[in-house]
């Protein structure tokens, strides 16, 4: 299995590591990285749990390889707070019991992040819309809409 | 109604609940959770890391049922990066078979951490493989190899027992694993009374799970200089994993030190982990370096813990003309999987619920399990209850249909009413308190009944059929572990507990430290509004510790969260352990103050003052300085420690294991939901248009967090109705063994909800509420409910499936005869 030099930019970091060919990005970050706020929920591309936003774009990043990433600029959740000063979505999470066990809450905030960033103003749907590539099993998701739609313009 | 039989339950004595000045309880305060959970600063199992941590990799069987002829193991050990393997061979001479909760013949099951001669399912664990990397130990997996000769599969219950099938467990002589008759009450009453028997040959509930996002997993450490495992993982029950692996394992159940922090869901399935722990321990200790094991999805799908598939044959319901009901009878016919992980248990949790939310006193239930070449079962949200209300909410549907009674005067005239709590139910379980026919018409309501016809004849003039369903459920909380006796009297279970510790440190923290296991329950936010009332401060100076771990002493044999009841068990621990600390630091005061008396003291402003004279104030600070390192002088007698360990004890009995009767849990949440559905006649295709969810649970501690319960356990009511199946093939393959072919509700799936909830508090409980969260599978019986509803016009289908997804519905409008279930009405 070959190794690969890569450098990707996380977070505002610069990582300079050797990764091999196969190593997913979602398990670079976790174990390469130690940032291990994203998750893993499959193995298949379908819980959203490891979403991350590249270059401007959300993925999957269980669907990514890391030297795919070379060069890239990763955004994961433990980039959204400014320090101890949560973002308006992250607080509106909270407030409106979005989130039980948290698990997949890191990848919701990810996409609702890269959806309010297109769409200052969604409407009820697509909040949904943006939102159904991430599974949550505690909350049925009715309070996940509320907290998109309470940040929402 | 009163009690049939010689003999009653000991009802629990009403506890005088106090009514201390609620600052907090009651209220929506942020979680505590939240902060380090919307940051990504959760700390889950696989978060978890060691200097030169070994992955494991299960090498896992592509058989239902086989013969393993040979294993062979030395090209994987060659592979670069590999450090070992475990195979069942060494598990079996290094352990014993773990210990068995049923009577014989399931007694003589003999289940180790890996297959032993014999695989019994598909993605039964055969061989474990530790290497450098999760890559490295999956190629390396790849490279071991086992020979097998296939044996036929048995994946239908109903033929389990037949002599032409092949036996899954030689040692148990049949495919038999438990079997007990329940019988309350004389069926031959019933249907002297009666005006109407209406026999149902045939219900089914399927088999699926809640599927928490975050699968099972570990990292284990052995220290061999004192012969000690520390296990970071998420079981959500410590105690029970302890009592397995200890005498597996021979060694002391201290040995087996579990901690958790955060924990991705657990909802009943990552109760028994107990095997694949036990080999992360073996490959430890034989590698002598930790291990991380992080089951992939496709691992728990194959292998961990599905909820009982249940077949109710045979059923007879008596009833009278008007629709009062008086009894049933059936056969339970239980499919258990390949192993009994916590079955037999499932044989007799039911009977918490036996009567549903009815007044019938005459039952009669023959429950038999077996075993088949499928998962093993154990816990899933709503274990057991959930799989017998639904018999019960079909058994009151079907009834209606048949007898053409209204679905909601039917309930309303045969729920336990409110004036009969607390209701003593013909198995002499305690109803501590409810109003049913309230919390359903708090449910219509919601749900706008009024405008039920005006909404029918809007849907049929878009051409689909449309229906109401009502599913209305108990959420049976802090079971009585005696209730096991009933599926082995050698059994040495009984009653429950939970344990808490509170204290103050020396700059005056206080303290909290619970036995539980939450994931995703608020536990550190509710347990520090119950101590702030107690102690009379703010939430925010109540640091209550995230998690679990068994150094911390703060734990007991059923310590862990599962089973609805954590607002009982660990709330009640923690008042205890609150008030024994506001108790010492009273006397402390006292003492401090030259004898000045309790009730002169009063708790005000993070300290204790004299009230007469609030200058004279002694801040926590103080009172953990002077306890900690500031103590000479203090009298000899003064019996202080600022560290107070209270054990909670639920007033129960041993039931009687003769007439299968006793109070089997303390508290009884109830939920009423009701759906409405539109169907496409053409295709089966349904939606559920709008939804109601009802809840009382006694006291809220935190309404915020109730609901939350609520929609969650609606969400999976709801997957499982439609979507979520383990489905075989006649092989034995899973057919649904990731989240593209077993499909779970994603955000457009989700129907508009209305929630409501009524309190009625529990007299038996010390903070007056209910433990909850399970919700019964309410959406299951309400969408079946209202499929039948709405089918009434096109060929008239009855429900018999728990399992609805679009085609079966098709099939329903197809061939309502052959694809609903067959019933019949004879007078009596």
């Amino acid at each position: 299995m070959s190794d690969h030099p890569i450098t990707v930019t996380v977070n505002g970091v610069e990582y300079e590591r050797q990764v091999e060919a196969r190593k997913l990005l979602i398990h670079f970050v976790r174990d390469d990285l130690d940032l291990t706020g994203s998750h893993i929920g499959c193995d298949t591309g379908n819980c959203g749990a490891c979403s991350m936003i590249v270059n401007g774009t959300l993925v999957k990043s269980c669907m990514m390889l890391a030297v795919q990433a070379d060069g890239a600029t990763v955004e994961t959740v433990e980039g959204l707070a400014d320090g101890e000063e949560l973002t308006p979505l992250q607080k509106s999470f909270s407030e409106h019991h979005a989130l039980q066990c948290g698990y997949c809450t890191p990848g919701m905030l990810m996409s609702a992040t890269a959806l309010l960033r297109e769409n200052p103003s969604p409407s009820e749907d697509e909040i949904k819309k943006a939102l159904q590539g991430n599974l949550c099993r505690c909350t049925g998701y009715w309070n996940i809409f509320e907290a998109v739609k309470a940040v929402a313009r | 109604m009163t009690p049939t039989g010689s003999s009653t339950t000991i009802a629990p004595e009403r506890t005088e609940i106090q009514a201390p000045a609620k600052q907090w309880q009651g209220q929506n305060v942020p979680r505590k959770e939240d902060k380090r959970l919307t940051q990504g600063q959760g700390v889950f199992v696989d978060d978890v890391k060691r200097h030169g941590m070994g992955y494991i990799h299960f090498v896992r069987s592509p058989y239902a049922h086989a013969h393993i002829t040979s294993i062979d193991v030395s090209k994987a050990e060659k592979l670069k990066g590999v450090y070992g393997t475990l195979t069942g061979e060494e598990v079996a001479s290094l352990t014993d078979p773990f210990f068995q909760l049923s009577s014989p013949p399931g007694a003589h099951v003999k289940d180790y951490a890996l297959a032993v001669g014999k695989v019994r399912y598909v993605g039964e664990p055969i061989v474990a493989v530790v290497a450098e990397t999760r890559e490295l130990a999956r190629d390396a997996s790849e490279l071991v190899e086992v020979e097998y000769e296939p044996l036929e599969a048995i994946v239908d219950a109903r033929v389990a027992l037949d002599e032409s099938k092949p036996v899954i467990h030689e040692d148990a002589g049949s495919n038999l694993m438990w079997e007990g008759v329940f019988e309350w009450g004389s069926w031959d009453d019933a249907v002297a009374e009666a005006d109407k028997v209406v026999k149902i040959s045939e219900l089914h509930f399927h088999r699926f799970n809640s599927t928490p996002l975050e699968c099972d997993g570990a990292v284990v450490e052995y220290n061999r200089g004192v012969g000690q495992w520390t296990l970071y993982t998420n079981n959500q029950f410590p105690g029970f994993a302890q009592i397995m692996m200890g005498p597996a394992m021979r060694c002391g159940l201290d040995k087996l030190r579990f901690v958790t922090q955060d924990i991705g869901g657990a909802f009943g399935n990552k109760i028994t982990s107990h095997p694949q722990l036990t080999v992360c321990c073996l490959l430890a200790r034989k590698l002598n370096r930790a291990v991380n094991w992080t089951e992939w999805r496709t691992d728990f799908h194959m292998s961990m813990s599905h909820g009982n598939e249940r077949w109710f044959l045979d059923t007879e319901v008596a009833v009278k003309n008007d629709g009062t009901l008086l009894g049933f009878r059936t056969k339970a016919l239980d499919d258990a999987g390949a192993y009994l992980r916590y079955e037999p248990l499932g044989g007799v949790i039911w009977a918490q619920v036996t009567p549903g939310m009815y007044k019938w006193r005459n039952i009669r239930l023959e429950f038999t399990q077996i075993a088949s070449n499928k998962a093993p079962c154990s816990p899933n949200r709503g274990y057991s209850r959930m799989q017998h209300l639904w018999f019960t909410e079909r058994m009151i549907d079907i009834v209606a249909k048949e007898l053409d009674l209204d679905p909601i005067e039917i309930r309303k005239r045969n729920y336990v009413k409110h004036e009969d709590m607390p209701y003593e139910t013909p198995n002499g379980c305690i109803y501590d308190s409810g109003d049913y026919a309230k919390m359903l018409d708090v449910a219509l309501d919601l749900i706008g009944w009024d405008q039920l016809a005006a909404k029918k004849a809007e849907a049929q003039s878009r051409g689909k059929l449309f229906g109401i369903g009502i599913g209305s459920t108990l959420d049976s909380g802090t079971n009585n572990f005696g209730q096991s006796r009933m599926i082995n009297p050698e059994l040495q279970f009984s009653g429950n507990n939970e344990v808490a510790t509170v204290k103050l440190d020396i700059f005056g923290e206080i303290v909290v430290t619970l036995g539980t296991t939450p994931q995703g329950q608020g536990h550190e936010t509710t347990a520090a509004q119950v101590v702030a009332d107690i102690l009379n401060c703010g939430v925010d100076d109540v640091h209550v510790r995230s998690g679990h771990d068994s150094y911390w002493n703060s734990h007991a044999g059923f310590s862990g969260t599962y089973a609805s009841q954590f607002a009982v068990t660990g709330l009640s621990a923690v008042k205890g352990a609150t008030e024994m600390l506001r108790e010492q630091i009273f006397r402390l005061a006292g003492a401090v103050f030259g004898g000045v008396p309790a009730e002169a003291l009063e708790l005000a402003d993070g300290g204790i003052r004299i009230k007469e004279n609030p200058d004279a104030f002694l801040p926590f600070m103080a009172c953990g300085a002077i306890i900690n390192a500031n103590n000479a002088g203090l009298p000899e007698d003064l019996d202080v420690t600022l560290n107070c360990r209270y054990v909670y004890r639920p007033p129960f009995e041993v039931p009687d294991i003769e007439r299968k009767f006793g109070n089997l849990t303390l508290t009884y949440a109830a939920q009423i939901h009701a759906a409405a559905v539109e169907i496409d006649p053409e295709t089966g295709h349904y939606e559920i248009v709008d939804y109601a969810a009802v809840d009382d649970c006694g006291i809220r501690i935190h309404p915020q967090i109730v609901e939350g319960q609520v929609m969650g356990a609606t969400a999976h009511a709801l997957g499982g109705v439609m979507h979520e199946v383990f489905e075989y093939d006649e092989e034995g393959n899973l057919l649904t063994p990731n989240f593209y072919d077993y499909h779970v509700p994603h955000a457009l799936d989700m129907p508009p909800l209305k929630t409501g909830s009524i309190e009625s508090p529990s007299p038996f409980t010390p903070l007056g509420t209910k433990g909850m969260g399970e919700g019964g599978g309410a959406g299951i019986h309400a969408v079946c409910s209202a499929i039948q509803d709405a089918l009434r016009s096109k060929g008239g289908a009855i429900v018999c499936d728990s399992s609805n997804p679009y085609r079966r519905v098709w099939e329903m409008l197809e061939s309502p005869e052959t694809a609903g279930a067959r019933v019949q009405v004879v007078d009596a």
